[in-house]
């Protein structure tokens, strides 16, 4: 499954317009139920399980149940995405435990500066081979 | 049946924004980033403005969303001829080797800009194991660009960590067009939560189109944009088929679940000449969670056996059997297709379930690696490949990771299934399904119906095609995308700059435009009170059971899961007479909200890329690509006939395809 909302933990991201669950959900899925100021997965045989909603949730209120028609009970994988890298804990259905760190980024968050250090285009050279920072390669 | 029509009497009428640009991006996944970041740069000395259009949010929006474990195309050491080679073979003979020669000569740059903007990519150590993307830069590793060594999974591809890929890549794309915001002096140029559902044909040209229009999913607004040039790269096409999990577990398709087929359906709704719509990709996966193999096999050097053991790749019966209907030449390249087919076989025998032999593999690697190098250093270094394992799902398919944990599997101790997924159309992949494009003009040997005018333009002078729609030419894959997208919109600037005074004027008005797009409103609120439980009603068809329709024509008659992927003229035509009705029942689609439009339109989208799947493969008359799907009725390869691309255009109007042949050549020999 799905993604789905712990209520006690979601708070409707209720400082913003929109929930950060409705922000990135690349389906379209995570709704908000206004009268309770909590979000829910309105669609949850569409959901890919991405995580982005997992990973995204500043309340950590969001996890996933995997799919029931062929995901065994009580096994469970919770990520903790910081900024340059991510935390995973998966838990088996026996208790196992296995915990993995691995990179994201090697540099800051919004730190690129896409054209830094590039040549212009040169537009004599838009109808050639080659992108406008370096050309194509020849064999 | 008397067709429904929206007067806005029941629902509430849109708020209609139009936005004019010179160039319109049509998607928001690593081709359309790639697209902005090369488009902005050839747009500066104009001041064109550069528009990007995606339904989701661009950080995680598209197929790489989730994100990836590796970028399975780059270039580095190997002969760019050489990936024209793979390609071709991996993709049964018929390929634009142009297009596929033109991607793979430009696609290391891509990969070296994801590596400068911070994605971390695996570099060889000093001892000849590999380093995460943390390590190598701690331990000063060269980068890409100054010829630093990655760490190969295959010939193709390198290793990476990427949880945060597409965040990256979306980045550097979203400052490129603040850049182009900014110079040119308009409001907004990024447009997210917009789902494009029409292109219109304009009043003057008849075959260009004048406006690409869009719903919000966020509020009740109809954009209408309207472009000089338009990228399009809108994706493949998922769930057009019933996959093998119905329920909740439908949700973990191995594509995208996203992939509409929208990039299809506005291509042939503009009147572009698609190719090789025929094939499809049907990838050998885990089974249910869908991850993936790649790394298993050619990383750690798994083998995948039958239930008796035997590796049905190796074995004689299964491959004198191929051999026999499909020939030699292709049989023993063991491409996808074949490798497919072999496994198929296997299962149709009762020789399942087929076996991903992951606990033998990491024996073999725990034996050599505390040869190698001592009890304690070899122990530390299979913890960390067994990380490494993990790591390969947790980027990109955390769903197996999770199926993994609910049935106690630890890869080392038990073995895991593998099974051939239900079928999907894709162009970026080991498919190839997509448009007909113009190629470049500087490969020699280029045939003259390969290039005709501005690189990767469609039929459709000024729209332009990337990623996975860009058809005849697969094996892109995520770098390739972006490389593709950047090709694709530096010659849509020159085709820009060619013909600057196109004034788009689209053959319907605004108000017909939404008419036509808010129609399953009007529907809906029209008829909902006439039963007790709006879910089922006489008047309209909500979108899951217009989906659920489909995919059962697709499953049941055009060679899906059920047939194990078998089909014939006689069923193909019995499901065409199917998909017809259910296209006619398209013009009463009913949506409650506007989650629920963008999911009618979305299932529109796949109805018209699953019937150009049909008619193709009622065209050709082989079976090109056993393992994907065969042709009961030919059930062989018929190079004599068949070697060449099969193309067809769509006519919005009449709802016919004319099918067309086109001659293939080999541009590089074996």
């Amino acid at each position: 499954m799905p993604s789905f909302v712990i209520a006690e933990k979601c708070d409707g991201c209720k400082a913003q317009d929109k929930t950060a669950c409705q922000y990135i959900c690349p389906n379209d899925l995570m709704a908000l139920d206004r009268d309770l100021m909590k979000a829910f997965n309105q669609e949850p045989d569409q959901c890919w399980e991405c995580y982005n909603c997992v990973k995204i949730c500043p309340q950590q209120a969001i996890e996933v149940r995997g799919y029931a028609d062929f995901v065994p009970l009580h096994g469970s994988v919770i990520p903790m995405r910081g900024t340059d890298s991510i935390m995973w804990t998966v838990k088996f259905r026996n208790g196992t435990l296995k915990r993995f760190k691995f990179p994201i980024r090697t540099t800051e968050e919004d730190s690129i500066n896409p054209y830094d250090g590039k040549p212009e285009a040169d537009m004599s050279k838009v109808k050639e081979s080659g992108f406008f920072n370096t050309p194509a390669r020849a064999e | 049946m008397e067709k429904e029509t929206c007067t806005f009497s029941y629902c509430e009428k849109p708020e209609i924004v139009e936005h004019e640009t010179d160039l319109l991006l049509i998607g928001g996944g690593m081709a359309c980033c790639g697209a902005a970041y090369e488009g902005v740069r050839w747009a500066e000395a104009s001041k064109l403005k550069i528009t990007m259009v995606d339904k989701a949010a661009a950080d995680r929006s598209g197929a790489v969303a989730m994100g990836l474990s590796a970028i399975n195309t780059y270039m580095g050491e190997n002969k760019v001829e050489d990936y024209v080679r793979y390609v071709r073979n991996d993709l049964m003979g018929i390929t634009r080797e142009d297009l596929v020669y033109d991607l793979g000569r430009h696609v290391d740059d891509s990969v070296k800009l994801f590596e400068e903007w911070g994605l971390p990519i695996w570099k060889k150590g000093d001892d000849g194991f590999s380093l995460d993307g943390h390590q190598a830069r701690d331990a000063g590793k060269t980068s890409l660009r100054d010829g630093g060594t990655p760490v190969r999974s295959g010939k193709w591809q390198i290793m990476i960590n990427g949880e945060s890929y597409k965040a990256i890549v979306a980045e550097a794309a979203k400052k490129a067009l603040e850049l182009n915001r900014t110079a040119t002096g308009v409001d907004q140029n990024l447009f997210e939560r917009v789902f494009i559902v029409r292109l219109f044909k304009d009043t003057n040209d008849p075959k260009r189109v004048a406006a690409a229009v869009g719903l919000s999913v966020r509020e009740n607004k109809m954009y209408i944009f309207k472009a000089k040039g338009i990228v399009l790269a809108a994706g493949g096409a998922v769930n057009c088929f019933r996959p093998r999990s119905v329920k909740e577990g439908q949700g973990r398709a191995w594509y995208p679940i996203w992939n509409s087929g929208s990039g299809y359906a506005l291509g042939m709704q503009a009147g572009a000449e698609l190719v090789l719509m025929e094939n499809r990709m049907v990838p050998a996966r885990f089974k249910d969670g869908y991850g993936p193999v790649g790394a298993w096999f050619l990383f750690f050097k798994a083998k995948a056996t039958d239930s008796l053991g035997n590796d049905y790749c190796a074995n004689e019966d299964y491959l004198k059997d191929a051999r026999e209907k499909y020939g030699a030449k292709y049989v023993d390249k063991l491409g996808t297709t074949i490798r497919n087919h072999m496994m198929i076989n296997a299962m149709k025998e009762g020789k399942g379930p087929i076996l991903m032999r992951t606990d033998l593999a990491m024996a073999k690697i725990n034996e050599t690696f505390i040869e190698k190098l001592g009890e304690k250093e070899g122990k530390k270094k299979v913890k960390h490949l067994e990380a490494e394992a993990w790591e390969d799902f947790l980027d990109m398919c955390i769903g197996q990771a999770g199926l993994w944990a609910g049935k106690n599997v630890e890869p080392d101790k038990v073995y895991s299934e593998i099974m051939p997924t239900e079928p999907y159309l894709l162009g970026s992949h080991a498919g190839c399904a997509g448009f007909w494009v113009s190629g470049p003009s500087d490969i020699p040997g280029t045939p003259d119906h390969y290039h005709w005018g501005y690189n990767r333009m469609s039929t459709v002078p000024g729209l332009f095609m990337a990623g996975d729609i860009c058809g005849a030419s697969g094996h892109k894959f995520s770098s390739g995308s972006h490389a593709e997208g950047r090709i694709a919109a530096k010659a849509c600037i020159a085709f820009i700059l060619d013909n600057p005074d196109f004034a788009p004027k689209p053959r319907k008005t605004a108000d017909e435009m939404a008419a036509e797009l808010y129609l399953p409103f009007e529907i809906y609120e029209k008829n909902k009170t006439y039963s007790t439980d709006p879910s089922v009603n006489p008047f309209y068809i909500k979108p899951d059971m217009l989906q659920a329709r489909l995919q059962k024509i697709g499953d049941e008659y055009f060679g899906g899961i059920s047939t194990w992927y078998m089909t014939s003229k006689t069923m193909l035509e019995e499901g065409l007479k199917q998909l017809a009705l259910l296209k006619e029942d398209s013009g009463q689609m009913g949506a409650a909200n506007l989650h629920e439009l963008m999911r009618c339109w979305e299932n529109f989208h796949r109805i018209l890329s699953l019937e150009a799947h049909a008619r193709h493969i009622l065209y050709r008359e082989e079976s090109r690509y056993p393992g994907y799907y065969y042709r009961g009725d030919f059930n062989l390869i018929d190079d004599d006939k068949w070697k060449l691309f099969t193309c067809s255009t769509y006519d919005m109007t009449s709802g016919e395809f004319t099918m067309s042949k086109r001659d293939y050549k080999e541009i590089w020999a074996d």
